[in-house]
């Protein structure tokens, strides 16, 4: 860094008069109080005391030493403590030891660069002054002059074909990417209809997640809850899976039926037997919600603590969620499995442009 | 030294330490020998069939939980009929002190039990006695369960309440699902039976005994193996680690940003 002998003596602000540039329009207001320059130097006990200043020196090397050792200690420990298969212990020390080791090479390597400035290092007040960013005018001429003679001697301005040419080949370039983002979005289906069913169907039985054993209705004692994926939801490849599994995820309860309020007295026929079956899948932004509370009858959502009562057709009645939960109509077949009547009949999870169109 | 402990020894005062050494090693003795005792009462076999236990429990019961579940345990406004619920639920209230309630609340805490462990066994087979609920499971039900399948149904049925690790939650109003690490195996197993306050039921249709024995497995594993992340600020993810880090990480940048900006002496 440049240091300016006269330090401090002169921290006056410049005049235009002996500078080579103009203010421009900059306004030079009087400063309200005399510029009180830097405090008087103090010197430093390394600079006072050789006996000081060698132990800093010492002291400096010696954490770039440290810091060697910790390089090595980290390249032994990569050695000495390897992760084994199967022994998650082995993760533990392996990363401990690796991280400790390249932790105090750093650490003492800047330790030592600070250390090293702040009390070996000529300690020396300077000042820089500020000049203004506006080039003279000379220097702004002849700028202009360069940027005609370039047009001239390329043919920007004369040769339009070329210049047109360019300016559509940049324009063309990122065309490329529409077509690579849509191909991210599902191609041979409607990605509305995507979001608005689910593999719910008629007829289909409540497994158990993750066995995807059928339940009985006579399974489920009052206060019971399960954790339900669709028949045959196992026997999808993984990734359909997950796909159907993140939209189909139900939470099946039993309350005693005379605890059941039906504003909607249609939506009775789809419980059965105080058993109703609701989406997991929280209305707000699509947290699981599972953490149900038998007694109160209040299901929980843990992300923005979203609560439904499953009493009341899982309303809202805390948090941000905006809609109830959606209900899943079920009933028993001949064997007393339980099975669904339909689909969700509205959209399960948060909202979309298109959800009610 | 010595000639003044001779002394001492002949005028036969005791000193002070050697009192208070005497005083230690005899409540030792004593609290020992007590531990022993009521360990070994413990660990007692009671049979819940028997009609004498059952009318022990039935007085426990008049003298303790009638004030709020009734003289028939038919249940009153201040408590829920206990007609039916089975030992199970009996051993786990009582047996981890959550019962008697202390004071009306959100939930019923666990606090130092209350009974002895025959009073508690007393009390279940009296309640046992009334109708037929779940009883309390056998050792044998506990052990030897398949942890990696635990671990996946404890993820898909207990976790969102309970926490992965077993660290426990907050659920609404003041209430929350306690923790699990310092929990019995058996409480653990009456209590997906019976499901608790506010915890859903698991009975053995939905997690059967061998899942909950899984279960158990799963918990018992998580004890017994520390973490491999290291210091696990009890579990309780985003929330003790984002302030560790905020407090002692920042803390320490705040710290040598100051040191790298004062001036040297």
């Amino acid at each position: 860094m440049a240091k300016n002998e006269k330090a401090g003596s002169d921290l006056v602000a410049s005049t235009s008069v002996n500078s080579s540039v103009e203010l421009g329009t900059a306004v030079v207001a009087p400063d309200s109080f005399e510029n009180p320059g830097f405090p008087a130097h103090r010197e430093r006990v390394t600079d006072l005391n050789p006996k000081k200043m060698k132990r800093a020196e010492r002291a400096v090397y010696v954490l770039f030493y440290l810091s060697i050792v910790g390089s090595l200690f980290a390249i032994f420990a990569y050695m000495f403590f390897p992760i084994e298969d199967g022994d998650t212990t082995s993760i533990r020390l392996n990363t401990l030891f690796i991280g400790l080791g390249i932790t105090l090479s750093l650490l003492a390597l800047g330790i030592a660069a600070v250390h090293w400035g702040k009390a070996v290092m000529a300690d020396k007040e300077g000042v820089d002054h500020r000049h203004p960013v506006r080039g003279n005018d000379e220097t702004r001429a002849r700028a202009v002059e360069i940027f005609k003679e370039a047009d001239e001697e390329s043919g920007f301005s004369r040769r339009t074909l070329i210049r047109n040419g360019l300016i559509a080949a940049i324009v063309a370039f990122p065309l490329p990417a529409i077509a690579l983002f849509r191909g991210l979005a599902p191609m041979n289906v409607d990605p509305n209809n995507q979001m608005k069913y689910t593999m719910w169907k008629k007829g289909l039985r409540l497994t158990q997640d993750p066995t995807g054993t059928p339940i009985k209705a006579s399974d489920l004692t009052i206060g019971s809850a399960f954790q339900v994926i669709p028949e045959g939801l196992v026997d999808l490849p993984e990734k359909e899976m997950l796909n159907a599994k993140a939209k189909a995820a139900v939470l099946l309860v039993r309350l005693k039926p005379e605890d059941l309020k039906w504003a909607d007295p249609q939506r009775e026929a789809w419980s059965y037997q105080g058993i109703v079956a609701y989406s997991k899948i929280c209305t707000h932004v699509g947290c699981p919600v599972a953490l149900y509370e038998q007694q109160t009858h209040h299901l929980l959502c843990p992300c923005h603590q979203s609560q439904f009562d499953i009493t009341e057709q899982a309303k809202v009645i805390f948090g941000p969620a905006a809609r109830p939960l959606p209900q899943l109509p079920i009933t028993v077949d001949a064997e007393g499995y339980l099975v669904a009547t339909s689909d969700f009949t509205e959209p399960v999870g948060p909202s979309f442009w298109e959800r009610s169109k | 030294m010595r000639k003044k402990n001779v002394s001492s020894l002949k005028s036969g005062r005791r000193r002070p330490a050697v009192s208070a050494a005497l005083l230690v090693l005899g409540l030792l003795v004593t609290g020992g020998a007590y531990a022993a005792f009521s360990a070994s009462t413990a660990s007692a076999e009671v049979d819940l069939q028997s009609q004498q236990v059952i009318t022990e429990g039935q007085k426990l019961f008049a003298a303790n939980c009638a004030t709020c579940h009734g003289q028939q345990a038919q249940g009153t406004e201040a408590g829920p009929s206990l007609i039916g619920v089975g030992s199970a639920a009996v051993d786990f209230q009582v047996g981890t002190g959550r019962m008697p309630m202390q004071a009306q609340g959100p939930q019923a805490p666990e606090k130092p039990v209350q009974f002895t462990d025959e009073q508690v066994k007393a009390l279940a087979a009296y309640v046992a006695s009334l109708a037929p609920g779940p009883s309390i499971p056998t050792a044998d039900q506990l052990v030897n369960g398949n942890v990696a399948n635990g671990g996946e149904l404890f993820r898909i049925n207990c976790a969102m309440c309970h926490n992965v690790a077993g660290a426990g939650g907050a659920l609404t109003e003041g209430k929350y699902a306690p923790e699990l690490k310092s929990v019995e195996a058996v409480h653990v197993y009456e209590a997906m039976l019976t499901g608790p306050q506010n915890m859903p039921v698991f009975n053995d249709l939905n997690l059967t005994p061998e899942d909950k024995k899984d279960i158990i497995a799963y918990l018992e594993y998580n004890k017994n193996h520390p973490s491999v992340g290291g210091l696990e600020l009890s579990s309780l993810g985003p929330v003790s680690e984002g302030l560790f880090i905020w407090i002692f990480g920042i803390g320490a940048i705040v710290g040598l940003t100051i040191w790298i900006t004062a001036k040297s002496n």
